[in-house]
Formats: structure tokens, C-alpha cells, sequence
């Protein structure tokens, strides 16, 4: 049997996983990563748009600071975020992204004078700085009060991965390529690291380590079309689920991206939309304005994947073979500006499609993309409940995002959560309380049982095919769980999911019976944990019976604060439990800096909590009187919720901006 | 009247090998596949695999031409085959692994070992001992049009398709070859990377590094990302040849 031992292992290779790994191991301890692929080809890859830092460097940036980031993150989770993780974060992102221009990545720059944009479907003049000239520039995208989101044309994803890739390599941080973890190794109600399986091989390793860290990535592909990678599914959820201790958070949190192409669901960026690009339907009508008169098609990404349901569903799309569609047009942006700026669209569109996104229209709809629930964690990204498990980006829910993530804030989160968890797994690990009390045994008991799993899929007899339950589970994800839900449905859903899960119990791996690179296998047991995860995010959603952000239930249309201020806590403590134990987590109004109020979209249907009021009343209070004190912003928003000593000390400095700070 | 066209009957020939197993040798296997609609490679094999043959090995992982995985011989030439449409090809096509790469089963190649090689080797990272990082402060100022000209080489995906593409590596297979090349020439045009001139002939001076080349170019005709490779070659050629001279 192989064991490794090391101090941090961290399960996933993307840009979080990267960031933690590099982080660690900069404070002297050991770290190494296991990764399904060659981490250059995360997900993380695929981020075209753009990172969230409120840098303020460019004209349309100006007056951008954390205060104005925390208020669009905030109102743009509709309320659910935990409100000191997005101050952290706010506060980080642009350590994080200076930090990233020191370590390589090209961020696009300002330019000092005089350029055309498209703003608002008119051809507008901006006059950048001289003083700004050669800092990193910035684009607009939706949900934010700034221009914000900065780039590097429109791989930003690609240029971040591999700049902190490289940072590995120069770090030596060892990395275990097409090694996939199948099971965390747990005693006494701590992680131990992971069970994993060599996909070239076949061979099981037990990795053992003080702290492991779960960076996989989002659940998107429980979905039937989703702009994620078809390795997104979510498996590092399960294999936090299956421990029977740690919890998932608001896992019914899932967001649709307005701008996925027609049929294959690849993402065009939000920067289509920020840079100018317009939504038309089959009449070529910009129909937008008549539903969000401000913000139009630069509303949250929540808010315009339902308006442009809702038009489809008035027959107002473009009838297809692959069901309607509406068109994302940025011919208005001209050749150059697409070649320069929208590559990889161009690229898309030519290649998916056969079309010049410069001449025609692109077809696009609503599409899975983003997954704001995961493995709970407190704001040092460990688990609440399992202690030495960690996670950290897409996969975990600390909760930045609530239930609607803004479109730049993701990758932005990813090297943020990932320098801070760093951090908290190195005083860990530097902690008497992190060394090891694992007897072997219990190793190779973890590695046996999984050895078994995977002898039983590949003899059974009579079994089930696992492709089949799979597509079935999308469907119904699909069908039943998607953009609009109501009770019938997530009742069906969650009744059907449960059966297929029960019979997964029951997979065969049908004629492809190699133990070693064997893609039948895998499939089987991802799929048995792909179906927990389903159930999770299928239940949560029939419970939770209000709307909010991304969960949109027709039959309860108000957000509720009164009775839904809450967090969703999944945990699955018995392996024979065909359901999700589901349990809940208050959010506390009386300590929020920004209390609940309206985002501005639609009708305000809010059913307010009865503390709200009172808040406000204080907040308020505090900012008048402090504000005739003459005390700076800093002093004010300390006031009203302190969150700098939870930050490691190395990242509480003032942020320096031109015209601020200096 | 407009008549329906009956959909293409695909024929597709995949060259299959398991290294695991030791009765396999390698051989080629047809499979029959109707095409529809904007049909890429990545769908006809996933269609091969759930309805045909569930042993059938292969990489994708973005499926949008993004991540560099899933480059294979389609017709005998590198590409990345998920944003490979149908219709662009004859209905017989013929589909191999990647060579000069590591096999792992079928038309799955382990490109991850040999990149991670080069990069270790050529260091492909900000070599910077100098400055420390100020990340509260202002970050360093940088031209618009060079961090522009910098991210136009920064776009390779490691795909491997110019390693298979390459005379060179067929005959000499530690040559870093044109991926190997066009990383040396980004770090070189990046003001923040203050190695040398002399220290970059050191890592590139030589017949495996830019005068290895043979000027075949196969590397530039068949990067899926059209990196201008022949010029940055012919320019680092340049550059390490007054190193040289210099020297």
C-alpha cells in the first residue's frame, strides 16, 4: 500500500488550489496538490473577462474603493453573503492582484488620453489620466457601480493560471497530475487527507497530511448544459458530504449566465455586455431597457437570465432546432475592438459556430455556470465542523457570493480566499494542535474500503448503467431545478433524484473492466456522488420557499428575511441515508454593516426582518455622528464592523490609489 | 422545394493501444456515427463512448478550445479536436494520439509531464530578485502596448500540437521546441523579468534551444492559437546570436 505524508495536501490544481499551495509553502511547510489534469488546464483557464479589484485607476473607476465593492457584492447576493468574508475580501483584492502583476500576469493597461466606447448603445469619448497612464485599466461588467473588472483582453482566467502555475513551479510545490481523490481520510473528527486513485494507473494512494484543502471547483455539470468544464462536477462537495461530518452551504445557490452560446453552452463573457453588447430578440428589438430601464443589460446576472426567460416565454425568441434562443449582438463594437479586446469570443463564434461575431449576431440563452454553495467553511476556510478540512474558491462557501455571485468577482476570489487560507492553514500548521494522532491501521482501512467500492462496480452483476442515471439526473436538474422553480417540480425533482440514487447503489461497469485507465469506472463512481450532491441542491431549493437572488421560486416570488435570512447546512451523516440532512444557520442582521434593503430590480416585494429597521436606524446613527467627527472612511466602516483583526497581519495595510492614500 | 439532406454517415477510424494491457497491441477500430447539426469531435466521441464503446479514452476538459487538452492527429494533423466541426472534414476520418508524448490509453497523452519539464527547465517565470513585492502600494507602471505584445505570447495553452508538429523533436528529443521558444521569448519582452541576455543564451544558446531549429515551421502551421512563432524564433536567433558575438 503507498503512503504519502505530507504537511498540506490540496486537492485540485485551479487557481485557488495554486494560491493556497504556493502560500504555504512560502511559510515553510511542505505542500503538494493532486489535480485531475495538468493545472494549467483548470477551469480557472476558462475566466475570460475579467478580475474585481477596485484599483480606480481608469476614468470610469474613479471614486472606486472596498466601501463601493462591498456594496455591489453585497446587494448583488441578494443579502446572503456573510458581510465580514466580503469586507476581507474587498479589502485583499487588490494586494491580490498587484501581487499577481509582480508574479507575471499582463494586466491590460490605461492608456492616458482620449478613446472611444460604447456606453449604453452610444459612442462615447473618454479621457483617461496622464497621471493613470500605464496602471492597470479596467471594463465594466454587471451588478457593479464602477468599471472595476480589470483584464488582460479576454483571458484573464489563462493568464492568471498560468502565472501562478509558474509561481508553483518556482516554489517547488510538488504536484501529482491525474491523480483524483475518491474519499477523505477522517478519525476522531479530523481530516487526514485523502484516499486518491491514479487515472493512468489505477493504483490507490493515501495521501496524509495535517491540513487538506478542497479546491475543485463548482457542481455545474449535475446540470445537462453548463459553460463549466465537464470536470466540474462537483465531486469535491461529495467527498466533503461523504465524510458524514462536514457541511455544504446554500448549496440550492446556482447561477445561470445570460450569454452562453447555442447549443453547445460555451460562454461568451459579460465583458460582451460591458464593453457595449446588446441583447436583442427575434424582432432585433433591445428589449432589456423595457424590463430594467437602469442598468439594462449590465443589471446582476441573476436579474437578466430571468428577464430573458421571461421574454422567450412571451414567444418573443428565435426559434431554433435547439429550443429558443435570444442574440447577443457586439457587431456595434467594431472589428477592432473585438480583435483586440473579445479574442477568444471571436474564436468561439468562428469555431462553434461558423459566424464573425463583427458581422452577425451570436445566439445565446441563460446557461448553468456558476456554483455559490459549497463545502461551509468559517472565514479561515475551514470546515465548521471537521477539523483539518479546508476549502477554498468555487468549492467552498464562506460565503462571499450569498445567492448571486457578481460577474469578476469568482477569479478575484480564487487567489483572495487562497492567500488568506494560506495563511490560516500555515498558523495551523505551526500550532502544537495540528500534529498527528492517525494509527496506520486506520490508513489502510480507508484505502481497503475504497479498494472494495471499486472491486464491487466492476464485478457486479445485473447492474445498472451509470450513463443512464447520469443523464437522467441532468434532466431533471435541467428541467426542474433550473432558472424559475416552483414546489410541484423540486417535489419531482427530489423524489425521482432519490430513486436514482438508490439505484446507483446498484452500478455496473459494463464490459470495460481494466482497473487501471478506465473512463467507464470513473464515470460509475462520479456519478453515485454526483447524485448526493443533486439531491442537496435539489432539496435545499424545495425547502427554501422565498426568492432570493439566484433561486427564483415562482410560487413564492418575495425574498423573505423575516423567516429565510439563513443559511442551508447539507450533511449526509450515515452513508445509508438515501436524503440530505438539511439544517439551518442565522444570519444576523444586527451585526451588518449594510443591512437588508432593495437591489433595485423590479418591484420591491421584500418581507423585511424585524430587526432590519432597527439596524438601519444605528447604522445610520453611527455614520451621521461619526461623519460630523470628521473621521475617515476607515474609522466609520470600523465602527459599524470591525473585521481587520481577523485578516493575517500582513495583509491590513491601507491600500494605496491614485488621489487616495498616498 | 427545399429537400432534407439525409445527416452524413461518419466513419471514424480511432488508432487504439492500452500500455496496460499486456495483450493489447496497438490497432486500428472503426466506428459508425450519424452526424448532426454543428457536430465537433468532442461530441462524436463522447457519443462513441456512451453508446459504442465505454473503454474508449480521451481528454477534454473546457470543450471550448480554451485549455490546450485535447490536441490529437485528426487526419494526420495536431489539433485541438473539441472545436473540430464535422463538417469541415470528410465523413471518413481517422483519429491518433498525439505522439512524442507519453501514452496513457487510446488518443489520452500525458501532456503534463513534458511541459512540466520545460518549464521547469526554462524557468518560465518572473526571475526577479530585487524587488519585493509592495502589493499596498501603486502597482508598477507598464506601457499599454507592451503588456498588449506581452499577452499576445502569453496565450499559448501547452497544447502540444507544435511538439508534434516539429522535424526537430523527431530527431532530438530534448529540443524545447517552439512552445519552448515562444515562453523564452515572452520572459525576454517582460521588463518585469530581469534576466540577461548572456543568462538566456545559457538556457536557449545551444541545439536543443533556438539553434536546434531547422526552420520547417510545421510548429507555426499548426498552433491552434496562431502564435507568431517563426518571427519570435527568427528574432531570439537574432538576439543570442549577437549574445554571442558579444561574448
Amino acid at each position: 500500500m503507498k503512503i504519502i505524508y505530507t504537511d498540506v495536501l490540496i486537492i485540485g490544481g485551479g487557481l485557488a488550489g495554486l494560491r493556497v499551495a504556493t502560500g504555504v509553502k512560502e511559510r515553510g511547510h511542505d505542500a503538494l496538490i493532486i489535480s485531475l489534469v495538468p493545472p494549467k488546464r483548470s477551469h480557472s483557464a476558462a475566466a475570460q473577462g475579467g478580475m474585481q479589484a477596485s484599483l480606480a485607476n481608469s476614468k470610469m473607476g474613479e471614486g472606486d474603493n472596498e466601501d463601493v465593492h462591498f456594496g455591489d457584492t453585497i446587494r448583488g447576493s441578494d443579502w446572503g453573503a456573510d458581510q465580514e468574508v466580503a469586507r476581507m475580501f474587498v479589502h485583499c483584492a487588490p494586494k491580490a492582484i498587484r501581487e499577481l502583476a509582480h508574479w507575471g500576469v499582463p494586466w491590460s493597461r490605461v492608456q492616458k488620453g482620449d478613446r472611444t466606447a460604447i456606453i449604453n448603445a452610444q459612442k462615447v469619448t473618454i479621457s483617461e489620466k496622464e497621471e493613470a497612464h500605464g496602471l492597470i485599466t479596467a471594463r465594466d461588467f454587471g451588478g457593479t457601480k464602477k468599471w472595476r473588472t480589470c483584464y488582460t483582453s479576454d483571458g484573464t482566467g489563462h493568464s492568471m493560471l498560468y502565472a501562478m502555475d509558474n509561481r508553483a513551479h518556482e516554489q517547488e510545490v510538488e504536484i501529482h497530475e491525474r491523480m483524483e481523490a475518491i474519499s477523505l481520510i477522517t478519525d476522531e473528527g479530523r481530516c487526514y487527507g485523502a484516499v486518491a486513485r491514479n487515472l493512468m494507473t489505477g493504483e490507490l494512494v493515501a495521501y496524509v497530511s495535517k491540513a487538506t484543502t478542497v479546491a475543485t471547483g463548482g457542481y455545474g455539470r449535475i446540470y445537462s448544459v453548463s459553460t463549466n468544464a465537464i470536470i466540474c462536477q462537483g465531486i469535491g462537495q461529495a467527498l466533503a458530504l461523504e465524510t458524514g461530518i462536514a457541511t455544504l452551504g446554500n448549496m440550492e445557490a446556482v447561477q445561470f449566465h445570460p450569454t452562453a452560446i447555442v447549443p453547445v453552452g460555451i460562454l461568451t463573457t459579460e465583458g460582451c455586455r460591458g464593453d457595449g453588447g446588446l441583447l436583442l430578440d427575434k424582432d432585433g428589438y433591445r428589449f432589456m431597457p423595457d424590463y430594467e430601464p437602469d442598468k439594462k443589460e449590465l443589471a446582476s446576472r441573476d436579474v437578466v437570465s430571468r428577464r430573458m426567460t421571461e421574454h422567450m416565454r412571451k414567444g418573443k425568441g428565435v426559434q431554433s432546432r435547439y429550443g429558443d434562443h435570444l442574440w447577443l449582438d457586439i457587431t456595434n463594437l467594431g472589428r477592432e475592438h473585438i480583435e483586440k479586446n473579445l479574442r477568444e469570443v471571436k474564436e468561439i463564434c468562428e469555431n462553434f459556430l461558423g459566424i464573425d461575431p463583427a458581422v452577425s449576431p451570436i445566439p445565446v440563452r441563460p446557461t448553468q455556470h456558476y456554483s455559490m454553495g459549497g463545502i461551509r467553511t468559517k472565514y479561515t476556510g475551514e470546515s465548521q465542523t471537521l477539523k483539518g478540512l479546508y476549502s477554498c474558491g468555487e468549492a467552498a462557501c464562506w460565503d462571499l457570493h450569498g445567492f448571486n455571485r457578481l460577474g469578476g468577482n469568482s477569479v478575484s476570489e480564487t487567489v483572495v480566499a487562497g492567500m488568506l487560507v494560506a495563511e490560516y492553514i500555515s498558523d495551523f500548521c505551526d500550532a502544537p494542535e495540528s500534529s498527528m494522532h492517525i494509527h496506520s491501521s486506520k490508513i489502510e482501512m480507508a484505502l481497503k474500503v475504497e479498494k472494495e467500492k471499486l472491486e464491487a462496480l466492476l464485478t457486479k452483476q445485473n447492474g445498472e448503467d451509470a450513463y443512464v442515471l447520469r443523464r437522467r439526473m441532468e434532466e431533471i436538474m435541467m428541467d426542474k431545478v433550473g432558472i424559475f422553480r416552483n414546489g410541484k417540480d423540486l417535489q419531482e425533482a427530489v423524489v425521482e433524484l432519490e430513486e436514482l440514487l438508490k439505484r446507483s447503489k446498484n452500478i455496473e461497469v459494463f464490459r470495460s473492466k481494466s482497473r487501471a485507465a478506465n473512463p467507464a469506472l470513473v464515470n460509475a463512481y462520479r456519478t453515485q456522488k454526483m447524485l448526493k450532491v443533486a439531491l442537496t441542491v435539489a432539496y435545499g431549493a424545495l425547502l427554501r420557499e422565498e426568492s432570493r437572488g439566484a433561486h427564483s421560486r415562482e410560487d413564492f416570488p418575495a425574498r423573505d428575511d423575516e423567516n429565510w435570512l439563513k443559511r442551508t447546512l447539507t450533511s449526509w451523516p450515515d452513508a445509508n441515508q438515501t436524503m440530505p440532512t438539511v439544517s439551518y444557520e442565522e444570519i444576523s442582521v444586527a451585526n451588518m454593516e449594510l443591512p437588508p434593503g432593495f437591489r433595485g430590480y423590479g418591484k420591491d416585494l421584500t418581507q423585511h426582518h424585524h430587526e432590519t429597521q432597527m439596524r438601519e436606524a444605528v447604522v445610520k446613527a453611527v455614520q451621521e455622528k461619526l461623519i460630523q467627527e470628521g473621521a475617515s472612511r476607515f474609522e466609520i466602516q470600523n465602527a459599524l464592523m470591525p473585521y481587520l483583526d481577523k485578516l493575517p497581519k500582513k495583509y491590513r495595510n491601507i491600500n494605496e490609489r491614485l488621489g487616495e492614500n498616498i | 422545394m427545399s429537400q432534407e439532406i439525409a445527416p452524413r454517415l461518419l466513419k471514424i477510424d480511432v488508432l487504439r493501444f492500452d500500455p496496460n494491457d499486456k495483450n493489447d497491441f496497438p490497432h486500428i477500430e472503426r466506428f459508425e456515427v450519424v452526424e448532426s447539426d454543428g457536430m465537433t469531435l468532442f461530441i462524436v466521441l463522447n457519443e462513441i463512448r456512451e453508446h459504442l464503446d465505454n473503454s474508449l479514452m480521451f481528454d477534454f476538459v473546457c470543450r471550448a478550445g480554451i485549455c490546450g487538452s485535447c490536441s490529437m492527429l485528426v487526419n494526420g494533423r495536431p489539433t485541438l479536436a473539441c472545436r473540430t466541426l464535422t463538417s469541415k472534414l470528410d465523413a471518413h476520418i481517422t483519429l491518433a494520439p498525439l505522439p512524442l508524448f507519453k501514452l496513457i490509453k487510446d488518443l489520452s497523452i500525458f501532456t503534463g509531464e513534458w511541459m512540466r519539464y520545460l518549464n521547469e527547465h526554462l524557468e518560465t517565470w518572473i526571475h526577479d530578485k530585487e524587488s519585493e513585492i509592495q502589493y499596498d502600494k501603486l502597482e508598477e507602471r507598464m506601457e499599454p502596448s507592451l503588456a498588449d505584445e506581452i499577452y499576445e505570447l502569453d496565450r499559448c495553452v501547452e497544447c502540444g500540437c507544435c511538439v508534434a508538429g516539429c522535424g526537430t523533436i523527431q530527431m532530438r528529443p530534448s529540443f524545447v521546441g517552439a512552445v519552448g521558444l515562444n515562453k523564452v521569448a515572452r520572459y525576454h519582452l517582460d521588463p518585469r523579468d530581469k534576466r540577461s541576455d548572456a543568462e538566456y543564451y545559457e538556457l536557449i544558446g545551444d541545439e536543443n534551444g533556438v539553434f536546434g531549429c531547422m526552420t520547417l515551421l510545421g510548429c507555426e502551421d499548426v498552433c491552434p492559437k496562431d502564435l507568431p512563432l517563426q518571427s519570435k524564433i527568427a528574432y531570439l536567433r537574432r538576439m543570442m546570436l549577437k549574445t554571442a558575438i558579444k561574448n
